[in-house]
């Protein structure tokens, strides 16, 4: 299914967010999540579906003001 | 030392961690400085990148109270969202708010902040909100839950210092108790202890130390302004007038 991640589309088998992390080398990072504009929190990443057309959001720490 | 949500923090300087020369110059900044709490943000991370496990890393060594961002947020949605998964990373209920309403003055729109501020106070967060000094919209965020406001001195970056010193002295006679932060707009020591003299909290900046030749040097020159500044108003200043008065005495001069 295509879906978007971090705003460029993507071909993916992945079959709950969970599994989108471990697919894209997310493993184990501290990251934060969000599917089309909600948070998603780690302990229910998966639990999470992914349907084609989602938009997902993969943050991590940055520098900030 | 100002008080955020029952909690003490050890410095007047609250000091951004963006546009620095090198991750290093930033430790300096805030070992010279003292500064108690810093800003931070979250931005996109691509998969294997790890760059922010490295700048959280970093962060951690400081030893400071961390304080997540909204910047950059446009809407009551995309700051709600922000602020949950900045709750997650960073371990901490602490946020301060952007709601930006105008992108050529990064000035906040206070609309969606009240909004944002009472959605996110409801969640159970310590809202930080980055506002305008306008008392009534002040008002207004503090039913919404805030307790502590962050007025800007002057526009996102720009270094203008205290723009509207009637506001900003009006606002802190209407809240006496309330913790008030001057955020954003600094340039130079001498305003951050303008802040102080006028009876503000703390103050807390980015770009104006970032972005100077020796980011630790004008560091500690914000500390040692805030000190001094803050020394002038607890000592109960003089009033100003209108017309000269000798300090040396009149009585027993002689007659020459």
């Amino acid at each position: 299914m295509k879906i978007t991640v971090n705003g460029t589309p993507r071909e993916t088998g992945a079959a709950t967010l969970a599994a989108l992390l471990e697919e894209l080398g997310h493993g184990g990072a501290k990251v934060a999540t969000a599917v089309n504009e909600g948070f998603v929190p780690a302990a229910q990443r998966a639990a999470t579906p992914l349907r084609d057309g989602d938009r997902v959001e993969i943050v991590a720490p940055r520098q900030g003001g | 030392m100002p008080v955020f949500y029952e909690t003490e923090v050890t410095s007047r300087l609250m000091l951004g961690t963006a546009q620095y020369p090198s991750p290093a110059i930033l430790a300096q900044a805030f070992r010279r400085s003292g500064a108690g709490v810093a800003t931070v943000s979250l931005r996109r991370e691509a998969g294997g990148e790890r760059a922010g496990q490295a700048f959280w890393d970093m962060i951690r060594e400081l030893g400071v109270h961390v304080l997540p961002n909204t910047a950059g947020c446009h809407s009551v949605r995309e700051a709600v969202t922000t602020a949950q998964m900045a709750r997650e990373l960073f371990d901490t209920n602490w946020i301060k708010l952007e709601v930006i309403g105008n992108a050529d003055t990064l000035q906040p729109d206070p609309f969606g902040l009240v909004e944002a501020a009472r959605i996110l106070t409801d969640e159970g967060f310590a809202v930080f909100p980055y506002c305008t000094e306008d008392l009534v919209l002040c008002e207004r965020l503090i039913e919404a839950g805030c307790r502590v406001l962050m007025p800007w001195g002057a526009p996102i970056g720009t270094g203008l210092g205290l723009n509207n010193i009637y506001g900003l002295r009006s606002l802190r006679a209407h809240f006496p108790d309330l913790p008030l932060v001057i955020d954003a707009g600094l340039g130079l020591p001498s305003q951050a202890a303008q802040a102080m003299e006028l009876g503000y909290d703390a103050v807390l900046l980015n770009t104006a130390v970032a972005r100077a030749g020796d980011p630790a040097a004008m560091a500690e020159g914000f500390a040692r302004a805030l000190e001094a500044g803050r020394l002038g108003f607890e000592a109960d200043p003089m009033e100003p007038r209108d017309m000269a008065a000798p300090s040396t005495p009149v009585f027993g001069k002689a007659v020459l």
